[in-house]
């Protein structure tokens, strides 16, 4: 028996018993469409979280004051009660460090904003002119802050394009004069619309030099360092550099952290793509229920063709022949089961794309072929039995059942 | 050299505890190209006897020799290839596959031996033309009468051109005109050189035969040659 008359066998035994078919398509297409579709939400959710942080910048790494928890008692820690300070000339001195392509210091505080008798309480933050292009933004109007710490102390500010538009409305902001706390600054520039980024809040923000943050805020530490490195190979050669920067500067003291871009993201990005796997593997359970349901179906349906097998082996039909057009029976119905839950899947996560823009709702290409792939071994797996018993059956037997 | 050389054959079932001798001692020759009919009351073991003729059974005891070949020792597959070439079954009940069109059923037989679609095609066609089917050919077998079922089902037995055909009460569901109408087909093949078996309760048609073979409880009772048969 060729091959391809063999799966014509099949095929047309599968379109000879409509309802039947349904019902097992129908199984399968659950099971494949649920694999697809989570597998599209959990990819999904992880997509967002690592575009998140690639809007950071992907070659980045953070200093932060404190030492670290997890590195226990080193020497140092007998000698100093509490960390020093990472202070703007720190900032300064790792902008020179070589892979170093910008360093951006970082105070955070929220303050008062007012003008003309509006008033914002806002977060503020205190920063240099690396900080635009680091966090890829960009001017509506005006200029950034100064670069350096000799201008550091200008008393300009830069608003976010909403809590400009809520101070000023329509009329122009540069060059204004505004209050932020008990102080005033000229408005220097306004970012375009950034949208969130890290659930922040950008465009409500307000933007001064970083000692006048200090002053504001009333503290000399900064909250965070940020860099950017030459490219992604460079940042451990780098943060070395600057960890030994920053030792030296502090007396030989490591009382600051670094994280890389890139750990905080592997980590996020390894929870959740084990979150997505874990979910398919729920969603194989109900592939491998429509495989129990296939072979019952099969078997139920070796019994009513027990006649139609007779005749088959009575016309010269062998054993392999049969167990061959009963597994292609069993893979067919799997498979086109498979491919319709492909689509449902892919119209769901089509859905869920349109109710949750945010959300890149794709299902993996790993997912679609492991669904399929798993109802096409289901349907072998499954049809095995069925297919083994028709074979089996003696066809004296089997022409004498009607 | 005979055809078929049955010397004997046991065949027993057993049933819970009691065993029933279906076949006792059963030694026939028959030549190519004979018409046999095979006669006796029911459950004298008639169609077990077809049943082991076309290798669907085997015997628990003594040999079956086709066309020269020992047959005791053959693997299922092994009677299934040789089955496929050699033999045609015709059943009372047409044992038609209702989702196959007629012409799909003719070439079942075909399909199954791996004969190229061309082949199967223009075959198909001869048989539909032969057995004045050619009208019928895609219609489905519960859209035929029963002698143009029986009809499909001599086409599908023969396609392959066997040299055996075994016919288990071919006329047995059909009326009187069906029946005589399929009989005279079947004695056609035969004068065609095909050999023709067929099992009969209906004393018209064994007496057509030029050869009976009366059985009773398992046992050929008579082996009678009768001049009256068709000649060839
Ligand atoms: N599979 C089986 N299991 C048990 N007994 C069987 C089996 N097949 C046949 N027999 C028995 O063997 C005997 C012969 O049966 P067989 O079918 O050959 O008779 P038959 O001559 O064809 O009868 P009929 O004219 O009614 O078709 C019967 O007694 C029957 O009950
Ligand atoms: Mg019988």
């Amino acid at each position: 028996m060729k091959p391809l008359d063999i799966l014509r066998f099949a095929l047309r035994a599968v379109t000879a018993y409509p309802l039947r078919t349904a019902l097992m398509l129908l199984a399968m297409a659950i099971g494949v469409a649920a694999v697809v579709m989570l597998t599209a939400l959990g990819d999904g959710a992880r997509q967002y979280v690592v575009n998140e942080f690639n809007a950071l910048g992907s070659n980045l790494l953070i200093v932060l004051p404190g030492r670290s928890e997890t590195r226990g008692v080193n020497p140092g820690s007998f000698f100093t009660e509490t960390p020093r300070d990472l202070s703007n000339a720190d900032a300064e001195a790792v902008r020179r460090v070589p892979g170093v392509v910008r360093a951006a210091p970082l105070a955070v505080g929220t303050s008062e904003v007012s003008f003309g008798g509006k008033l914002r309480e806002t977060m503020v933050l205190g920063t240099s002119a690396d900080y635009l292009p680091l966090r890829r933004f960009q001017m509506a109007q005006g200029s950034f802050l100064p670069a350096s710490a000799g201008q550091d102390n200008a008393a300009v500010v830069v608003l976010g394009s909403k809590l400009r538009s809520e101070l000023f409305g329509s009329a122009p902001a540069v060059g204004r004069m505004l209050r932020v706390g008990d102080r005033r600054y000229r408005v220097q520039g306004v970012l375009a619309p950034t949208g969130n980024a890290m659930g922040l809040a950008i465009d409500e923000m307000a933007f001064i030099p970083t000692e006048q943050a200090f002053a504001l805020f009333n503290t000399s530490t900064l909250f965070r360092i940020f860099i950017e490195t030459r490219d992604r190979a460079s940042i451990e050669a780098t943060r070395t550099r600057v960890v030994s920067l920053l030792k030296a500067r502090h007396d030989g003291e490591e009382d600051f952290n670094t994280i890389t871009q890139d750990a905080v993201l592997g980590t996020f990005d390894k929870i959740l793509g084990a979150i997505t796997l874990g979910v398919a593997g729920i969603a194989a359970i109900s592939l491998g229920v429509a495989g129990i349901l296939v072979m019952n179906v099969m078997l139920v349906s070796v019994t009513q063709r027990t006649a139609e097998i007779g005749l088959l082996k009575a016309l010269g039909a062998s054993s392999q022949h049969i167990r061959s057009a009963f597994i292609s029976e069993a893979v067919l119905l799997s498979l086109g089961g498979g491919v319709v839950g492909l689509v449902l899947g892919q119209l769901g996560a089509w859905a869920l794309r349109i109710a949750y823009p945010e959300l890149p709702a794709w299902p993996p290409n790993w997912a679609v072929l492991a669904g399929l792939g798993t109802a096409l071994l289901t349907g072998i797996l499954f049809g095995w039995l069925p297919a083994r018993r028709a074979a089996q059956l003696d066809p004296v037997d089997a022409l004498g059942r009607r | 050299m005979p055809l078929i050389e049955l010397t004997h054959i046991e065949r027993r079932f057993t049933l819970g505890d009691s065993v029933v001798h279906a076949l006792r001692g059963v030694s026939l020759n028959i030549e190519a190209g004979e018409y046999v009919a095979v006669i006796g009351p029911s459950g004298s073991g008639k169609s077990t006897l077809l049943n082991l003729l076309g290798l669907l059974d085997r015997a628990d005891a003594g040999s079956y020799r086709l066309a020269g070949r020992d047959t005791t020792g053959l693997s299922p597959d092994e009677a299934a290839t040789l089955r496929s070439r050699q033999i045609g079954f015709v059943f009372q009940s047409f044992h038609l596959v209702p989702r196959l069109t007629a012409a799909e059923n003719i070439a079942l037989p075909m399909v199954l031996a791996g004969i190229d679609a061309n082949e199967r095609k223009r075959r198909v066609a001869k048989a539909l033309e032969g057995f004045g089917l050619s009208d019928r050919a895609d219609h489905r077998p519960n859209q035929l009468s029963g002698g143009q079922r029986q009809r499909v089902a001599i086409a599908r037995a023969t396609v392959m051109q066997p040299s055996v055909l075994l016919c288990d009460e071919p006329t047995g569901n059909l009326d009187r005109a069906t029946g005589q109408e399929v009989t005279h087909l079947l004695e056609d093949l035969n004068a065609g050189g095909v050999t023709l078996i067929v099992v009969t309760h209906d004393p018209v048609m064994a007496e057509r035969a030029r050869r009976q073979i009366r059985m009773e409880d398992g046992a050929v009772l008579s082996d009678s040659r009768s001049a009256a048969g068709t000649s060839a």
